[in-house]
């Protein structure tokens, strides 16, 4: 079952210079360019996508395509043009102003890319911020919020106030903050693109250790396609406000859907990336013998027994040891060398 | 995006032609306006007398409106009762101030605290704020207060302060949040602030007089009222500024609306607001000096007196205290307000952590007891008080007699060749002639709408009746900036071409600024004495100020890599200086002439006290016969003027950066 999932959703600024929008957007006559005709914004064009319980989304496109506009929709942070968000059965749209904080309160939580802290409160006071607005009593909510700074791997600065942090320091007390009223979803807008480059490599780390430990639903925004890569379990790609693809990082490797998507697995080395898994064909009646393969090992990991093994077909198995498919060394071979072909 | 083929691919093209296009009919007209004005003044001997005043017919009696106005609010419809009854509780606030400060025989009718401890308080606050020169800063302006004997009136005058500046503070906040959250209440406040904050101090204090009477509690309302505008507009930026991402981050923590604003926009905007607070502190401190004039006792009220009997070294000596204090008041507000906080490393104990506190506690019980053992540490009574009255004396007469001489010719000089034909000449000049002119001059910076604006401020200043009054007022104030900006102008750029002078030329005027404007009055009529030289004087030392800041910071503010290309380019100094700096600096500097010319109406208007025949003599008159009508009417005349330089620089400004791309 999904927990978040939107229809045919629409954010369009400048409303006002449409003469009949939120019409032209129902019937469907609207698309992308007769808007920027009349002279609206759109960022959001009908966009629908569900996402599943504990799966982590990444949204990525470049500056302007609307991808913080889709989180904010989500969250409700705007109020959407058309379409409409559904939380956990909840149709956001439909919420009263009280329902949306006792949503926000209880269930969601977000990381913003310039950490958004408040300047004039100190680390403790940022990450228990959530739960005073709550009304919880400031015992449980120092109690609690040192649980999440621990967490976080900040134990010990609860008395820091933000500008005494570096950036990487300040975007774990956002990321304790989002975390401290343990959210069932966990939106996160470009976390790590104020970093520099090092310090993002390890977020990204800590980042994943963090998902393995709590299992949330995340919505993860990124420019960055090498991040996306890394963290996503499916990646939506978007541009002029319309998503492209959206798939796991394996198949839009390999099968880009687009052009545009293309330009962007262009340089990506597929190795990397690409998964025993995705590759695995059904099993054939003759079963090779030999070593398996895990498939959830990439294609790189595998590149010394693809050369030293002569095997045609390798056994793929899942973590529990039971085969789920056959691996055929050349179709390896080719992401892992690149085919002559062309695209695999 | 495809480029359209019809026209040359070069950026910025067809945005170039229509700005062209659509100014040089509004060149044309402007400039023909400015030809007529100058016919006009060419043919003035043959000119009908309408077109050189104008006739009495048309001058509006909006004073008598504005008296049956007030008179209408005041008495029918009962509004006086509010404004006693609002008055009344100042009062009460002013009555325990003053019972604490200097020992008004009112409730709670306690001993006056010791000036010892008002010393000590200051220290450690200036040492809490900013460490030992602040606290060094704070002891030493209470102890030079004490020393001197003027603690009464220096109290008297901080009793009002600390009452009427929190008030500002709230009511400005209070406004700024509204004036935020509704649009509409921003669009009825905006006009109100920018006409409140071109306003004479003068014209603040007669409806007060009228609503509230005179003495203290006139004094700290009329301080309210003056000092709430910075406030609003601070509270208004600050909450603007505040990044939408922290809001969102706060509507994400499940905030409402009234926790969204308490909790996350106003502590965010905390650095504007305090920044807020310090003008409020500073116009108020400005005002309550001012408010003199109606009975509001104080440092003020001793001033105008010891100035209006010459009393040379004891002015002095007063206007060092008010000097004190407001550089004192300024730098511990401004303090507050970029004060960062810091943390305490885990197991500093408690002693450790508020040391200060606990400092100030032991400080304060210490001279308690003192006080009671010594009178001396309680009072410095009048025969035990220091003055170097007679010193400031003598050093001021031995500085006369060497520069008397040259004063005397100066001040002949410019009054029998200078002020009095420039006087003549602004007031023989044909109304119309002046009222074309300026519209002309709007409509070429700022096309029909400009023009309507200027024409519709000239206009009714002609209509108020005050014409030639007003003229007087322009005469000096025009002869004042002109020469403010010609000391200015080579004193900034002398002071911006080493970075270490430009500092100290910065923080020179920052505190010369912080200054009461009434300060400024001491020197030049020590120099003049009373008369319009004296005034003008006065004028140009206080424009000087921001013309010389603003300098400073236009050529700060010229990108290195533009300086570092026309090295490169081989220019000398003089060429970057010309052809680069000053160019890329104009618009700062121009900001810089706006203010000037602010500082230098009002400036025109306090000096009537010395004696000048301008719009600010007959407001004074107004003032000591409760005319609200007339004293509202010379003040918006006062006001219409800044208004008017004010909206013609903007529009220049707009104007160039929308040509050179330059902006302040």
């Amino acid at each position: 079952m999904s927990v978040i999932s939107c229809r045919n959703l629409w954010k369009v600024f400048g409303e006002s210079a449409h003469t009949d929008l939120s019409r032209a957007l129902q019937s469907g006559e609207a698309d992308y360019a007769s808007l920027v005709e009349q002279g609206c914004l759109p960022a959001v064009c009908d966009v629908s996508l569900d996402i599943a319980r504990a799966e982590m989304l990444v949204i990525m496109g470049l500056s302007g395509s609307g991808k913080s506009t889709l989180l904010r929709c989500l969250s409700r942070l705007l109020d959407a043009s058309s379409g409409d968000v559904v939380v956990d059965g909840q149709n956001l749209g439909e919420l009263d102003k009280k329902g949306l904080i006792d949503l926000r309160r209880n269930k969601m939580g977000m990381v913003f890319q310039n950490f958004a802290l408040l300047p004039n409160r100190t680390v403790l006071e940022n990450v228990s911020f959530p739960l005073q607005m709550r009304g919880q009593d400031r015992h449980t909510r120092r109690a609690r919020a040192l649980e999440v700074i621990e967490l976080v791997g900040l134990a010990g600065r609860e008395d820091y106030f933000p500008r005494e942090l570096s950036g990487g320091q300040q975007q774990r007390v956002g990321i304790a903050r989002s975390l401290a009223i343990e959210p069932d979803i966990w939106f996160l807008d470009e976390p790590f693109s104020a970093l520099d480059p090092l310090i993002r490599r390890d977020m990204q780390d800590e980042f994943l250790r963090l998902q393995e430990m709590l299992g949330k639903t995340i919505v993860f925004i990124t420019h960055d396609f090498d991040e996306a890569l890394r963290l996503a379990d499916r990646i939506a790609i978007m541009k002029d406000g319309a998503v492209e693809q959206i798939d796991t990082p394996d198949r839009i490797v390999l099968q880009p859907a687009t052009e545009y998507v293309a330009r962007f697995t262009e340089h990506v080395e597929r190795a990397r990336v690409v998964h025993a898994g995705t590759l695995a064909e059904p099993m054939a009646a003759s079963v090779a013998q030999g070593d398996t393969v895990l498939e959830t090992a990439t294609i790189h990991s595998l590149a010394r027994r693809l050369v030293n093994d002569t095997r045609e077909h390798y056994v793929v198995v899942d973590e529990a040891g039971k085969a789920v498919g056959q691996l055929a060394r050349s179709a390896a071979l080719d992401v892992l060398l690149g085919s002559e072909g062309g695209a695999a | 995006m495809s480029a359209s083929p019809a026209l040359p691919a070069v950026g910025g093209q067809p945005a170039k032609a229509s700005w062209i296009l659509a100014p040089s009919s509004a060149n044309t007209v402007g400039l023909g306006l400015i030809l007529l004005a100058g016919a006009l003044v060419l043919l003035k001997p043959w000119l009908p007398d309408a077109l050189v005043r104008l006739p009495s017919l048309f001058v509006l009696p909006f004073a008598d409106a504005l008296n049956w106005l007030f008179e209408f609010v005041k008495d029918d419809l009962g509004f006086v009762h509010v404004t006693r009854a609002f008055a009344g509780a100042v009062e009460w606030l002013l009555d325990v101030t003053g019972n604490l400060l200097y020992g008004k025989n009112r409730w709670p009718r306690l001993e006056p605290i010791p000036w010892t401890v008002v010393a000590a308080t200051a220290g450690c606050l200036g040492y809490w704020l900013g460490g030992w020169r602040l606290a060094l800063l704070g002891t030493g302006t209470f102890i030079w207060v004490a020393v001197l004997g003027q603690w009464q009136w220096t109290m008297e005058t901080l009793s009002v302060l600390i009452v009427a500046v929190p008030l500002a503070v709230l009511l400005g906040l209070c406004l700024g949040v509204l004036a935020w959250k509704s649009q509409r209440a921003e669009r009825i406040l905006n006009p109100i602030l920018n006409i409140a904050q071109s306003l004479p101090h003068f014209a603040y204090m007669i409806p007060v007089v009228i609503f509230v009477g005179v003495g203290p509690k006139a004094g700290a309302i009329v301080t309210i009222i003056f000092a709430v505008p910075p406030m609003i507009r601070m509270t208004l930026l600050g909450l603007r500024k505040v990044a939408p991402e922290v809001v969102e981050s706060g509507e994400m923590c499940g905030s409402t609306r009234w926790q969204l604003l308490r909790h996350v926009r106003i502590p965010t905007a905390r650095t504007e607001i305090l920044i807020g607070v310090n003008q409020v502190i500073m116009q108020s401190l400005a005002m309550v000096v001012l408010a003199s004039f109606i009975g509001m006792p104080g440092l003020g009220q001793k001033l105008l007196q010891l100035l209006q009997s010459l009393k040379i070294g004891r002015s002095i000596e007063l206007g060092i205290t008010i000097v004190l204090l407001a550089v004192m008041l300024d730098r511990l507000s401004r303090a507050w307000a970029m004060r960062q906080p810091v943390h305490f490393d885990k197991g500093v104990p408690w002693l450790q952590r508020h040391k200060v506190l606990v400092a100030w506690v032991v400080l304060c019980v210490g001279f308690y007891l003192l006080a009671q053992v010594f009178p001396l540490a309680a009072e410095v009574g009048r025969r035990q008080a220091l003055t170097l009255s007679k010193e400031f004396d003598a050093v001021v007469d031995v500085f006369l007699t060497f520069v008397d001489p040259v004063t005397l010719s100066i001040r002949a000089f410019l009054i029998t060749s200078v002020l009095i034909p420039l006087r003549d000449a602004y007031l023989w000049l044909p109304f119309s002639a002046v009222v074309i002119f300026f519209a002309g001059l709007g409509w070429r910076l700022g096309g029909w709408r400009s023009a309507l604006i200027c024409f519709a401020f000239v206009g009714l200043i002609s209509m108020s009746g005050w014409w030639d009054r007003a003229m007087i007022t322009a005469y000096m104030v025009s002869f004042a900036v002109f020469l403010s900006a010609l000391i200015g102008l080579p004193l900034g750029i002398w002071a911006a071409s080493k970075e270490s002078r430009a500092r100290r030329a910065l923080l020179a005027c920052d505190t010369m600024q912080t200054f009461p404007s009434f300060i400024y009055l001491i020197p030049v009529i020590m120099l003049f004495g009373v008369n319009d030289v004296a005034a003008i004087a006065a004028v140009i030392v206080f424009g000087v100020v921001p013309m010389t800041r603003y300098t400073i910071e236009g050529l700060r503010g010229v990108p290195t890599s533009l300086l570092e290309a026309a090295d490169m380019s081989g220019a000398n100094r003089w060429q970057k200086l010309t052809r680069v700096s000053l160019p890329m600096a104009v618009p700062t500097i121009m900001v810089g002439l706006n203010q000037t010319v602010m500082f230098s109406l009002f400036m025109v208007i306090i000096a009537a006290f010395i004696g000048t025949q301008d719009l600010g003599q007959e407001m004074q008159r107004a003032l000591s016969s409760t005319d609200v009508g007339k004293g509202l009417v010379l003040g918006l005349c006062v006001a219409f003027m800044g208004l008017l330089v004010d909206h013609l620089i903007t529009q220049w400004g707009a104007r160039h950066a929308r040509t050179a791309g330059v902006s302040a």
